[in-house]
């Protein structure tokens, strides 16, 4: 019933700011409508102003929903094991943390704002040469059946290895903890820009491919003007999933490696038994995550030739 | 003396093919599509290659533009052995084939640019709107191919094929996916742009009226497999040939019908 009381009032708002003549019949009409539940809602369809408010609420509503019902399983939870702080204490905490997210104290005391920027920064980096790396191998992957049948081993064997599995050897390789997370970073988020741009390229429709032939263009043309605007899309696929899994790792790879960053930061919690960061930091990493790939979408939007 | 024999013959077999067998490889074995085509093209010609679907026709036209190889036989473009694709036999794809990221003016260039590479870019840039001139498209030439209708799309495809200024013209079912009227405009079109051009042209179609109104022979091609040539027929109507006057000729009803009873009498296709 609150439902609809909500519908009918912003129905008469909207009607009234948009200045729309609505004699008194037609406005006793909606009224009538709405009172009447059974058929609110096949009327409102027919009433634009109803429709756009009504499509704004199935668009807002399942989510917050959704939303409100993991703080309530939370909060139940919480309620029933005290150890794990509940929202309300969580949210407290937060406001605390981010009041100050740019403190320095010491090399291991850092605010919150240079952990997330620390990580960032390492995951930029792996990512940014995986990404240099793997798209051209990519392209010569799909573009050459033998480097194709070459590289299929090695990227078949490869792919499935943990992330982590990666990082005593970067630490052996490079003697620095800093580097090897970047290398875990690096070889963890290669494989999806590698496996997608070379699936673009074997993609592209022999059409296309016959006309480069029979107009005799270069490697280079060929590249630059069918494998690469047709590949795009698959390309910006691959780099989607592999800042995902770049954003995923890195949590991990901090753990172990230490220094400033979101990872150490939830170990350090962990060790100062400071629970509530530690759900602030899930919280955390999940937003920056949605973030960078709600960026690579628009992106990829912004690029798409269609 | 020899010279003027020599090029008087390249002017009759300007395109020559010569015991011509095709196969391919499938999973179920080997599939013979053509075999044994022997046929030559004067220069300035209009051939139509016509035939039922799968009969063959439109490998014959990806082997003279060098898309495809013989398993067999020669063919041969100006005296020299086609052994490649080139921009000499440029060809207008049945699909328009155009690149749907590129305008319809950058569509074209990439072809001049290839072709003409000495060339200044305004130069290229005037060849480019000529040619869309050509067919009609300047307004569009800053549209890409998904912005323009079907008929549109493949007047661009002519475009470029002829920006390229090919010594041969390969048309594959040019208008086959266009509608009557469009098809009609497009076929008055592309007869005026050859009476220009005089450009050689093998054409592959289904459409009886279409072969006849265009050619100046139609090779009439037998049912795959091993597909070969089943007959030609001259098509001596006078030019131009304008569409209205010759639905009452005669001369262009007993050819129309020639046609038709060579595809539906002599070698119809069962059903199925």
């Amino acid at each position: 019933m609150s439902v609809i009381s909500i519908n009918k009032e912003s129905i008469n708002s909207i009607m009234k700011s948009e200045k729309t003549i609505v004699t008194k019949v037609q406005e006793n009409k909606i009224e009538a409508f709405v009172d009447a539940a059974s058929v609110v809602i096949t009327e409102k369809k027919e009433n634009k102003f109803g429709k756009h408010v009504l499509t704004f609420f199935e668009w807002i509503f399942p989510p917050l929903l959704g939303v409100l019902l993991l703080i309530v399983i939370w909060a139940s939870i919480s309620y029933q094991s005290p150890n794990l702080p509940g929202p309300l204490k969580t949210w407290h905490s937060a406001v605390e943390l981010f009041r100050n997210p740019f403190y320095v104290n010491s090399p291991n005391d850092m605010g919150i704002g240079w952990n997330i920027l620390n990580s960032l920064k390492r995951v930029a980096l792996g990512f940014g040469l995986a990404a240099l790396v793997g798209i051209p191998m990519g392209f010569i992957i799909g573009r050459f059946q033998f480097f194709s049948r070459m590289a299929a081993p090695i990227i078949s064997l490869l792919r499935p290895v943990s992330p982590l599995a990666w990082l005593p050897i970067g630490l052996l390789v490079f003697k620095a903890a800093n580097p090897a997370a970047i290398w875990v970073i690096f070889i963890s988020a290669i494989w999806p820009m590698i496996i997608n741009t070379s699936v673009g390229v074997s993609k592209v429709p022999q059409d296309y491919m016959n006309v480069a032939r029979v107009l005799n263009l270069s490697e280079w043309k060929i590249l630059t003007k069918i494998l690469f605007p047709y590949t795009l899309p698959y390309m910006m696929t691959g780099v989607r999933l592999s800042i995902g899994v770049a954003w995923l790792v890195i949590v991990a790879a901090e753990m172990l490696t230490g220094g400033v960053g979101i990872g150490f930061w939830v170990w350090d919690e962990w060790n100062n038994l400071n629970v509530e960061h530690i759900i602030i930091a899930i919280f955390i990493v999940g937003i920056v995550g949605l973030m960078l790939e709600q960026v690579l979408i628009l992106i990829a939007k912004r690029f798409s030739y269609e | 003396m020899g010279k003027a024999i020599s090029e008087k013959v390249l002017q009759e077999k300007y395109v020559q093919l010569e015991n011509v067998n095709m196969s391919f490889v499938t999973k179920k074995g080997t599939f013979d599509a053509l075999s044994n085509i022997n046929f030559s093209i004067k220069e300035s010609e209009f051939i139509s290659i016509i035939g039922h679907s799968g009969c063959g026709k439109s490998t014959v036209l990806n082997l003279i533009a060098g898309l495809l190889e013989p398993t067999s036989g020669y063919l041969f473009c100006a005296g020299r052995e086609i052994a490649k694709p080139g921009p000499e036999r440029a060809v207008v794809f049945q699909n328009h084939s155009l690149l749907p990221w590129l305008t319809c003016f950058d569509n074209v260039y990439l072809a001049v640019e290839r072709v003409f590479d000495s060339e200044t870019k305004v130069q290229l840039e005037g060849r480019t709107s000529a040619a869309l001139d050509m067919v009609g498209l300047s307004h569009a030439s800053d549209k890409r191919p998904n912005e323009i209708s079907g008929g549109m799309k493949q007047r661009v495809g002519i475009a470029r094929a002829l920006a390229m200024e090919p010594k041969v013209l390969l048309l594959d079912e040019p208008f086959g996916a266009l509608d009557a009227l469009t098809r009609a405009n497009l076929q008055d079109e592309l007869m005026k742009i050859m009476a220009k051009t005089h450009c050689t042209a093998v054409m592959v179609t289904h459409d009886v009226d279409e072969a006849v109104l265009l050619s100046d022979r139609i090779v009439m091609m037998t049912n795959g497999p091993s597909a070969e040539i089943g007959d030609i027929l001259n098509v001596d109507l006078p030019k131009p040939r304008n569409r209205l006057e010759l639905a009452e000729n005669q001369d262009y009803n007993h050819l129309r019908s020639e046609v038709l009873r060579f595809l539906y009498e002599r070698h119809a296709k069962k059903v199925a």
